[in-house]
């Protein structure tokens, strides 16, 4: 330190004030938990699990019918990995599984996206059209199943009839409110430039409210899973469903287990199709996702 | 331009330039709720006028604008530019709001030739980009033409939502408290920006505010508003020689006339 520096403290400290010439930087610490890497909180938690059904059946607390050891329903998740990657039968009902979700999600999409705009866009459809939906949609869908099997029989038609029943309901809502979510001075500055209500829609209102329908499409996602596989509990056919009944009338647990494990990948992948075309889109709103995915 | 006509504009400003706003017995009633907002309401825009409304919050300034830009239709009363009785949106009028309400997915660039889109589609405005690059040029954000709006600082939006407003070539610019979201400092220096770029387009203006200041700085006429219901209740002309430059609000006479117009104001505020 200079003479001039060391003056210079010693004046400042006759004020009452003491430098030392020390930065005062402090460092925030996150608290633990907070900091775990994210793919070591993963397989934490993975192991964690995975160690808690290891001790319980190993002990024998539950029985093997109930819940099977990992090590069995792991066996069975090759036996059965095996068989869809070598075409056999349950890669034609995964298939089946498939094309009975892809084809609800897309009428759902197409319908629901097509009420939401009526709703949205129109007081008759608000006034009129609304009301009935939610009368519908407080409803039990599931019940409608037997409906749907009349119908249209026992092929893969009354499935897709159900999964889409279920998952409209959410895009039509968020359609709806998408509509609702532009601002007075964005209508203003449409009307000021002489935009038509078609003009309006398209250019305006639609892409402002892509992210609230979005969230319907993730609802939807999960909601049409939900319903092909409800639909092939109750209405047979060649589906995953068809065959997670089967075995579970047999007592086969570990099968179930293991087909509910590709099943959820079927819907994971539906989901994050859905995310990756929202980040996709709507480029322009970086709002926090919960983990990235939700 | 030749020497003379440049003297012209400088100096020899006709006294009384010919009316583009004319507004008689204007009444606003919202039936919604039956509010009367608007009560018999006079005034008239002179070409090239720089005129300002001020009052307090509800008085009815933004209603008036709405009116005015053929936004929403009044109860009562005529409203005519340039000739035309308004019964609609105009394209020879052009509007500001408080917020910029740029389109977030569009680029600057997108955003000001939007109007042309809406109006005579896409290849039209294929066609003004280049007018849009000389108006982001004019407004001191010539590299900002293929930023999107999340990137832009609140100035900077608005100064891009000035440009869209300019794109059309509006013979009358009416602004609803444009800058009142921005900082003191942003707010005087596009206020200076403003009035140049009324002066060289010698534009007509008018400006709702709730600054006093900003009011008499800016404005050749001052139309003091008081609410309940919402009218006119004083006319001021401003006679600072142009241009007005931010050092005189440190003079006598400006601060006598923002006395004169708080005086008017608080008045109605204790009544
Ligand atoms: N759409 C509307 N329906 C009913 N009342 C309204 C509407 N818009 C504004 N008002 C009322 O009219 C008055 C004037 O509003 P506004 O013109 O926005 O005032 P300012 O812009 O001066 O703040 C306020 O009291 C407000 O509550
Ligand atoms: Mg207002």
């Amino acid at each position: 330190m200079s003479t001039q520096a060391k003056m210079q403290t010693r004046a400042a400290s006759a004020d009452g004030f003491q430098d030392d010439g020390a930065d005062t930087v402090w460092i925030e610490q996150d608290p633990f938990i907070d900091r775990i890497p994210r793919w070591v909180a993963m397989l934490g938690l993975f192991v964690a699990i995975v160690g808690l059904w290891q001790v319980v059946t190993a002990l024998d607390i539950v029985s093997p019918i109930v819940l099977p050891s990992p090590a069995e329903t792991w066996a069975d998740i090759l036996f059965v990995g095996n068989n869809l990657l070598t075409g056999g039968h349950m890669l034609d009902a995964l298939i089946t599984t498939s094309l009975t979700v892809l084809y609800g999600f897309a009428i759902a999409v197409a319908l629901g996206f097509s009420l939401g705009v009526l709703v949205g866009e129109t007081k008759f459809g608000e006034r009129a059209v609304m009301p009935y939906l939610v009368a519908i949609d407080t409803m039990p869908k599931v019940a409608f199943a037997p409906l749907f099997i009349a119908w249209l029989g026992f092929g893969i038609s009354s499935k897709v009839a159900l999964a889409a029943f279920i998952a409209t309901f959410p895009v039509v809502v968020s359609t709806a409110a998408g509509l609702y979510a532009v601002s007075e001075n964005e209508r203003f500055l449409f009307k000021s430039m002489g935009a038509s209500r078609l003009q309006t829609l398209v250019r305006l209102k639609l892409p402002i409210g892509l992210p609230y329908f979005f969230t319907g499409l993730k609802i939807a996602s999960v909601g049409v899973m939900a319903g092909a596989i409800t639909g092939e509990f109750l209405g047979g056919g060649e589906g995953f469903g068809a065959l997670i009944r089967i075995s579970a009338s047999q007592l086969n647990t570990p099968r179930v287990f293991s087909l509910i494990i590709y099943l959820s990948f079927l819907g994971l992948a539906l989901y994050l199709t859905v995310v990756w075309l929202q980040a996709r889109l709507i480029f322009w709103n970086k709002t926090d996702k919960i983990g990235g995915i939700a | 331009m030749t020497d003379q006509s440049l003297h012209d504009t400088a100096t020899a400003k006709p006294a009384v330039e010919r009316p583009v706003f004319q507004i008689s017995r204007l009444s606003k009633i919202y039936q919604r709720n039956r509010f009367t907002a608007l009560s018999d309401v006079n005034l008239t825009l002179r070409k090239g006028e720089f005129a300002s409304v001020i009052g307090s919050s509800g008085c009815g300034k933004s209603t008036l604008l709405k009116i005015m830009a053929g936004l929403m239709p009044p109860s009562s009363g005529r409203v005519v530019l340039d000739g035309r009785p308004v019964m609609g949106p105009r394209e020879d009028i052009g509007m500001m709001f408080q917020q910029a309400t740029l389109l977030p997915w569009k680029t600057a660039l997108e955003n000001i030739v939007l109007p042309i889109e809406i109006r005579e589609g896409k290849a039209a405005a294929r066609r003004y980009r280049d007018r849009a690059q000389d108006l982001l040029d004019l407004v001191g954000l010539a590299r900002a033409a293929d930023v999107y709006p999340s990137e832009l600082s609140g100035g900077m939006a608005q100064r891009v939502s000035i440009c869209r407003m300019l794109i059309s070539d509006p013979s009358v610019l009416l602004l609803d408290e444009p800058f009142s979201a921005l900082d003191e400092l942003t707010r005087d220096f596009m206020n200076m920006e403003l009035q140049r770029i009324c002066m060289e387009r010698r534009a007509t203006a008018f400006l709702v505010t709730h600054s006093i200041p900003e009011a008499v700085i800016l404005s050749d006429k001052i139309y003091v508003m008081q609410s309940n219901p919402g009218h006119v209740a004083e006319v001021i002309d401003i006679d600072l020689p142009r241009p007005r430059t931010l050092e005189m609000i440190n003079t006598a006479k400006f601060g006598a006339i923002v006395g004169h117009i708080r005086g008017k104001l608080e008045k109605e505020a204790k009544a």
